[in-house]
């Protein structure tokens, strides 16, 4: 692998809803092993950012490289954790099987997780102090606990560069500090890390970069140098107005 | 809210079904009978003699077992409505398939109402992306409209002179007996392909349920296994129609599967659970139809279903209501007789264990009851082998296994109520109540956890003394005779 290939690359990345554009023209370049807070203010962008990444939402023009192929070459690379609201906790599944499904992405299509698959998942609940819970009814568990499980799945993807959308939102403080840090030793290894993030006080302490985001991207850059007040008033100060009342008259003429 | 809802959907279910069984009374029976009485019937459908009895039995049973595997995919992912409209949309399907050569051919059936079904799957997919409505207005609008268009084919179809146009009434209500060979080929073939479908992407189908997003960002192509499961459900659903008939097709999707959810917590379970339901509820739906003459085999197929499931509700291991009733009654009688134990070991501390047992009249003062109240305690204990009453003497003494969870008992109490005053900043009038309810709950390995967190303290916030290890092992009479125990070093 070339080591100044890039992990991530968005070039010009476009993302509309319904039309209406949420994301424009981002362009920005992660290097491996960095640990990325993805910050900005409600209707951001932020989760619609790392889901185009993933091909999980269809790009409205540009385009994502990941270590410089496409989604769907790499797909193997890259982990994801996604919000915990997005699933039914009811489902008849259990923590072990949840886990499991980390796996699928490295198996065939109609293979079934083989004993080795099983161990990994059996070390990565480990990982996360959830190993004892293996066999409960993921129903059964507390926010912070879930989220456990959902960090546990991505690390049995065993990937370069993650993705994760609000790890921290909803739980206990001794969850959070395990998850972050879970998130450094994965750094220490190399791994690339993009975290989007709800809060600006700890944003500071826990990433070595930041990429600001408010529809278009503020600044992207090493903590120290982007976390200044005239980068966060830029970012909070208030949504762009008149590019999204441009952008709906757009919609609308279609 | 989901069992609510899942009630709901039973008692509409039986509610439909009482409405039309007046219509269909007139529909034919499995086959005709010589035989009067219910016994020689019951009799005749266990030998399985009759070629059209056979049919009607297999083909009910493959099309239960389908219908509950893609039944438990639409209660996961709360599709059920789905179901209904789609059994619905199938009906244009069938008169095309009908119309195809002016005969009741399996095939052409099957394929027309398979085609349409699609076609209303993709117009509700079709609304929800471009329109702002929402799945449940898409699905209502294909629900009505399809089957608008179905009943005005189907009354063409009458008007339309020749053809053999028998049994295609049968679509509408369920007939079992119409089956023919051809059809349970056909149901055989179906049910190889959604069984093994379903088996060997068991994966890739439980992944896209749970999570989709999930599913898309390790490069699952999500849209064809949510295809591929549209066309397999559709498979079960025209499998079903002619013996369950298009009303009530959805019900066999939704109840044996919600059944099933409600008795397991593993996906893998609540498949087979609910194929097992779904080939047991339309076996005794055929038996039903079948013994009971001019009866129709789907609304009896439907209750039999709303049978297991009442079933489930009510005596389901871990969340049936009548378990939990017991469940809740059981522990309450539990509390009750430790709280007897309790007061019968307060009466012994108040003497300072002089003795070893305890005159009835003091335990109803402490326990400010009457004579026959306290009897009745003491009896409840006395089963339990608690106690022993001396009715006579009006003495009762407590067994070893008595004086053990009393002692047990008496010492939760106290530890909760200084752990609350000590670590949890609690005043010592404030402790009681809660430690009341707390020490009937309390595990051996919270009280071990609780005593090392006080530092082993013998006296409670109110002064009294907390029954250590060795006062519960060493039995009531040590305790009495005295030696190093607590219980003997009262001031």
């Amino acid at each position: 692998m070339d080591p100044m290939e890039p992990a991530l690359e968005l070039h010009d990345l476009t993302v509309a809803y319904h039309k209406k554009p949420v994301i424009y023209g981002i362009d920005v370049e992660v290097q491996p092993g960095n640990l990325v807070g993805i910050i900005g203010p409600n209707g951001a962008g932020k989760s619609t950012l790392i889901k185009a990444i993933m091909g999980v939402l269809p790009l409205t023009g540009g385009w994502v490289k990941i270590f410089g192929k496409s989604f769907r070459e790499q797909s193997q690379r890259v982990g994801y954790v996604p919000q915990r609201e997005s699933v039914d906790w009811d489902f008849p599944v259990s923590v072990m099987d949840v886990v499991l499904m980390g796996r699928y992405g490295r198996l065939r299509l109609a293979q079934r997780p083989t004993a080795q698959d099983r161990e990994i998942a059996r070390e990565c609940l480990e990982k996360v102090q959830m190993l004892p819970f293996a066999n409960r009814q993921i129903g059964n568990l507390s926010g912070g606990q879930q989220q456990r499980v959902f960090l546990a799945r991505a690390l049995a993807q065993e990937s370069d560069l993650y993705l994760m959308d609000e790890p921290f939102v909803g739980v206990d403080a001794a969850t959070e500090a395990a998850i972050i840090t879970l998130l450094r030793e994965l750094k220490a290894k190399g791994k690339t890390l993009l975290v989007v993030h709800h809060d600006l006080a700890s944003a500071k302490d826990y990433f070595d970069q930041l990429l600001l985001l408010n529809m278009r991207l503020v600044a992207y850059g090493p903590t120290a140098e982007v976390f200044t007040p005239e980068v966060l008033q830029t970012t909070y100060g208030g949504k762009l107005t008149l590019m999204a009342d441009v952008a709906h008259t757009i919609s609308e003429g279609r | 809210m989901k069992p609510r809802r899942q009630i709901a959907r039973v008692l509409w279910a039986v509610l439909l079904c009482a409405c039309l069984m007046p219509v269909v009374a007139e529909a034919a029976r499995i086959s005709e009978l010589t035989e009067t009485s219910t016994m020689e019937r019951a009799a005749r459908f266990f030998s399985f003699r009759d070629p059209s009895l056979r049919y009607a039995l297999i083909g009910s049973m493959l099309l239960g077992a389908c219908c509950g595997v893609m039944g438990s995919f639409l209660v996961v992912r709360k599709l059920s409505l789905m179901g209904d409209s789609l059994s619905h949309a199938v009906l244009p399907g069938v008169a095309l398939g009908f119309l195809w050569n002016m005969t009741k051919d399996p095939v052409a059936i099957f394929i027309g109402a398979v085609a349409v079904g699609l076609l209303g799957a993709g117009t509700v997919q079709w609304l929800r992306n471009t329109t702002r409505h929402k799945e449940d207005a898409a699905l209502g609008f294909v629900l009505a409209s399809f089957f608008s268009v179905g009943i005005c084919l189907f009354t063409m179809i009458q008007n339309v002179p020749g053809g053999n146009k028998s049994g295609l009434d049968k679509f509408m209500f369920g007939q079992a007996a119409a089956l023919g060979a051809g059809d349970v080929w056909l149901l055989a073939g179906v049910t190889v392909v959604v069984l093994g479908g379903v088996l060997i992407f068991y994966k890739e189908y439980l992944v896209t349920s749970f999570d989709p997003g999930f599913a898309r960002s390790f490069g699952l192509r999500v849209p064809w296994f949510d295809y591929s499961m549209m066309l397999l459900l559709a498979f079960a659903i025209v499998s079903a129609l002619q013996a369950v008939g298009i009303v009530l097709v959805s019900a066999m999707l939704v109840i044996p599967a919600a059944a099933a959810y409600l008795l397991t917590d593993r996906f893998r379970v609540m498949l087979l659970l609910s194929a097992a339901f779904g080939v047991l509820s339309a076996g005794m739906g055929a038996f039903a139809s079948f013994v009971g003459r001019n009866l129709p085999t789907g609304p009896f197929m439907v209750l039999s279903a709303a049978a297991v499931f009442s079933v489930a509700l009510f005596f389901g291991p871990r969340h049936g209501i009548v378990t939990r009733w017991w469940r809740q009654r059981s522990h309450a009688a539990r509390v009750g007789r430790e709280n007897t134990l309790k007061a019968l070991y307060h009466v012994l501390e108040a003497t300072g264990f002089e003795t070893e047992h305890v005159i009835v009249r003091d335990f109803a003062e402490r326990r400010r009851a009457t004579l026959e109240e306290a009897y009745a305690e003491l009896d409840a204990l006395e089963k339990h082998e608690l106690v022993t009453l001396n009715r006579d003497e009006s003495v009762v003494t407590m067994t070893p296994d008595g004086w053990q969870r009393a002692c047990e008992i008496v010492r939760n109490h106290r530890l909760w109520e200084l752990y609350l005053t000590d670590s949890a900043n609690y005043p010592a009038d404030h402790v009681h109540e809660d430690a009341e309810s707390i020490e009937h709950v309390l595990s051996e390995e919270a009280v071990m956890r609780l005593e090392k967190a006080l530092a082993y303290a013998r006296v409670d916030p109110h002064g009294k003394l907390i029954p250590g290890v060795e006062d519960i092992r060493r039995g009531q009479g040590a305790a009495v005779g005295g030696s190093t125990g607590a219980l003997v070093r009262k001031s």
